[in-house]
């Protein structure tokens, strides 16, 4: 199988309150072993997925948000945020886990895999995608 | 055209099943290939075959049971959503002590890696169901 395609997963919802964001999670970490492009989206409410110091003790969910630290090590560090979505929860990147990974082209330096991007920006990710799953 | 199909939500509550359904039949009667039914989510309830519908409506389990039956369909569902929602093969029921299997005929468990496998095999994956 030696086909590469670039594989963008758009996350749309929230950590918690429905289970799109956890199962999205794990197509990602699973789909990382079939050496594909992959590229990770976060817009609308799904931004709130990445955010800092997220508990659970209050509402008997798993807390999986330690999980997205660990994607640089899945080769997953292409990840796009949306800032509108961010402005419009009155959220910034500051609020967010600042994802990083090691680059082996670069004796292995650790570099960050957040990107902000803006509307436009995110037309060109979904239209450069060549499967695109929405969760 | 090779499709693959991902299908996202359960039998009745939501149309997306029924849709999905329509298209792959639509495809094939077309000429086309789907080279997998992958189903996620809610999607896994379209693979227990107790379900039990009235005579006078559609019993989606059924149709995608007849129709994999006809074109030799691959019927997957993801193991990780099915044991969270209780879709077992015989295999499965025996592994964590359940009494008995619920999953219906030409349907099989498999990974998530199916699902990445048929992004790659086909020249589009459809998703149906939110």
């Amino acid at each position: 199988m030696s086909v590469t395609k670039k594989f963008t997963y758009i996350n749309r919802k929230a950590p918690y309150g429905s289970v799109y964001a956890l199962e999205s999670l794990e197509v990602v970490l699973i789909g990382a072993a079939f050496e594909q492009e992959v590229q990770l989206v976060f817009v609308d409410d799904g931004v709130y997925q990445l955010t800092k110091g997220q508990s659970t003790d209050g509402i008997g969910m798993k807390n999986f948000s330690k999980t997205y630290a660990a994607l640089g090590d899945y080769d997953v560090n292409q990840i796009y945020v949306c800032e509108q979505s961010l402005a419009d929860r009155g959220l910034t990147l500051d609020d967010l886990q600042a994802l990083t990974y090691e680059d082996e082209d670069d004796d292995w330096a650790e570099k960050s895999s957040m990107n902000l991007v803006n509307r436009e920006q995110l037309a060109d990710l979904i239209s450069d995608a060549d499967v695109l799953l929405n969760f | 055209m090779k499709f693959a199909i991902q299908i996202n939500e359960g039998p009745f509550t939501h149309q997306a099943a029924d849709t999905a359904y329509q298209f792959t039949k639509a495809a094939l009667e077309n000429g086309h290939e789907i080279f997998r039914v992958f189903f996620y989510h809610d999607g896994v309830n379209n693979g227990t075959m107790y379900g039990v519908p009235p005579q006078d409506d559609r019993n989606v389990q059924a149709l995608w049971s007849d129709l994999a039956e006809k074109h030799d369909l691959d019927l997957v569902v993801c193991v990780a959503a099915a044991q969270r929602r209780g879709i077992m093969d015989e295999d499965e029921a025996k592994r964590h002590g359940k009494g008995a299997s619920n999953i219906a005929p030409k349907f099989r468990i498999s990974g998530l890696g199916q699902l990445i496998e048929a992004g790659i095999q086909a020249e589009r994956l459809m998703v149906f169901g939110d």
